[in-house]
């Protein structure tokens, strides 16, 4: 069974579908919209570039994908590793350009990065370091403080403290990786974060959920 | 806390490296492919690929080298040089790129800069600027290799780009770029203090001192140099040491 990266017209698809070949040879990876090979998939990347509400959008005008991600998640409860906005789409609203409805995976919201006086630059753009909150699995052979790859405007809030895996610091503490059971999603890009981004996608490939 | 990044910048046409390269150890010395994959093992930040093929039968050469590095670099990669329209934008993101820098087409044509960021997010869209002193306090945007000037001003323009969309500013001092004699401190610091968007110094690198200066003093958020880190002068990983050794934040 294939490993799916859901494709809804979202920004760089490629150097995902790259990173986790260079990841894992042997695994057969596809790239597709269609809700029946998302259903027959054994675990999916989500994606995401852009606004929030283009990318929710985006989804929601594929017919059948948003039903066929619900039940992969919440019924199948198979893996699913969202990334950036992808991970921002597992809260329940987000605030980007207007309020917009996300798939509430995880109860939480999607704001603006709290950039008091303005002195923070916006897009939060470049390498910065993780911090781990719990001892999780997908984090083995990573080492606490490594550096990712950000970029983004809009940061995950959420009261579900226990799902918050890892957090950055960007003039304040930032959510970069977050966990519920089957799901898991990162607000840094993997694919672009050299070693340790290919290790977290390596340790997801491995994954027995 | 986010590091300063280091931006080794390769000029490139019809799918070549331009200016010469003298590590001993590359299968290809021309290949930008082996050379980005180089930088990449170094520590870069980024990579930035220039563009400068002249016709436009060649211009999709620039994709085939795009897709290419993709599949061997997971860090970001940024592409400009001749993007004009949306669907050129759309082809380099398709082949890989992270970023597409926007120059002349940002000048003449406002509104690629708005709709493609709306379109791809602002996080893809970079916008390039050529600035020349032209008195004190005072910069004009130039095209065409620094020849032709447009009567723009580049403060009033970083504001504009940065209103419309534009994530990231790539900013050119035509003054200094070649002379190795260092960034233009005073523009890149203007600009910096302006905008609330990211800024890439680029320009004069002669020494890793520039590097420095340009973060310190010009407050820059991403510093990028071409020669001195093709001709062998200087690694990525002693750019990083020696701005470590200055106390400048740096993924090391």
């Amino acid at each position: 069974m294939p490993i799916a990266i859901v494709d809804y017209g979202s920004g760089n698809i490629r150097s995902a579908a790259k990173a986790l070949e260079a990841a894992n040879k042997n695994l057969k990876i596809v790239v597709t919209s269609d809700p029946s090979v998302i259903k027959k998939s054994d675990k999916i990347i989500l994606p995401g570039q852009g606004s929030f509400r283009d990318c929710y959008l985006g989804i929601k005008k594929i017919n059948g994908l948003i039903d066929a991600l619900n039940d992969f998640v919440l019924f199948k409860k198979k893996p699913i590793f969202g990334i950036c906005v992808g991970m921002q789409l597992f809260a329940k609203v987000g605030y980007e350009s207007k309020e917009t409805i996300g798939f509430g995976w995880i109860d939480g919201v999607v704001k603006k990065i709290n950039n008091i006086n303005k002195t923070l630059k916006l897009p939060h753009m470049g390498w910065n370091q993780i911090e781990f909150k719990k001892d999780y699995m997908l984090f083995s052979g990573i080492e606490n403080k490594s550096h990712m790859y950000f970029v983004h405007s809009y940061e995950f809030l959420t009261k579900q403290k226990d799902c918050i895996v890892a957090t950055t610091n960007y003039g304040n503490s930032i959510i970069a990786a977050i966990a519920k059971d089957n799901i898991f999603g990162t607000q840094f890009h993997p694919e672009k974060s050299q070693k340790n981004g290919l290790k977290l996608l390596k340790n997801f490939l491995d994954w027995k959920f | 806390m986010l590091k300063h990044r280091i931006i080794p910048c390769l000029d490139v046409k019809n799918g070549r490296i331009v200016k010469g390269i003298n590590f001993v150890d590359l299968v290809d010395a021309g290949d930008p492919v082996e050379q980005a994959k180089i930088y990449d093992e170094q520590g870069a930040d980024e990579i930035c690929f220039l563009d400068i093929t002249a016709s436009n039968e060649n211009r999709n050469i620039i994709l085939d080298t795009v897709k290419k590095t993709a599949e061997k670099c997971f860090i970001p990669l940024t592409v400009g040089g001749g993007v004009r329209t949306i669907q050129d934008i759309r082809n380099l993101l398709l082949a890989g790129a992270d970023k597409v820098s926007i120059n002349t087409a940002a000048i003449n044509n406002k509104n690629l800069v708005k709709e493609s960021s709306e379109k791809f997010g602002s996080q893809c869209i970079v916008v390039a600027i050529d600035a020349k002193k032209v008195k004190d306090n005072k910069w004009e945007i130039f095209t065409h290799g620094g020849r032709k000037a447009t009567g723009i001003d580049v403060l009033k323009f970083v504001e504009k780009v940065e209103s419309l969309g534009a994530g990231e500013i790539l900013l050119t001092s035509m003054d200094r770029d070649g002379t190795k004699k260092g960034y233009d401190l005073d523009l890149t610091k203007k600009v910096s203090k302006l905008i609330n968007i990211p800024v890439i110094a680029s320009g004069g690198v002669g020494s890793l001192e520039h590097l420095h200066q340009g973060i310190k003093i010009g407050k820059a958020n991403a510093v990028l140099a071409a020669s001195i880190f093709h001709f062998g002068k200087h690694s990525i990983l002693e750019a990083k040491q020696y701005l470590d050794s200055k106390g400048i934040p740096v993924r090391i």
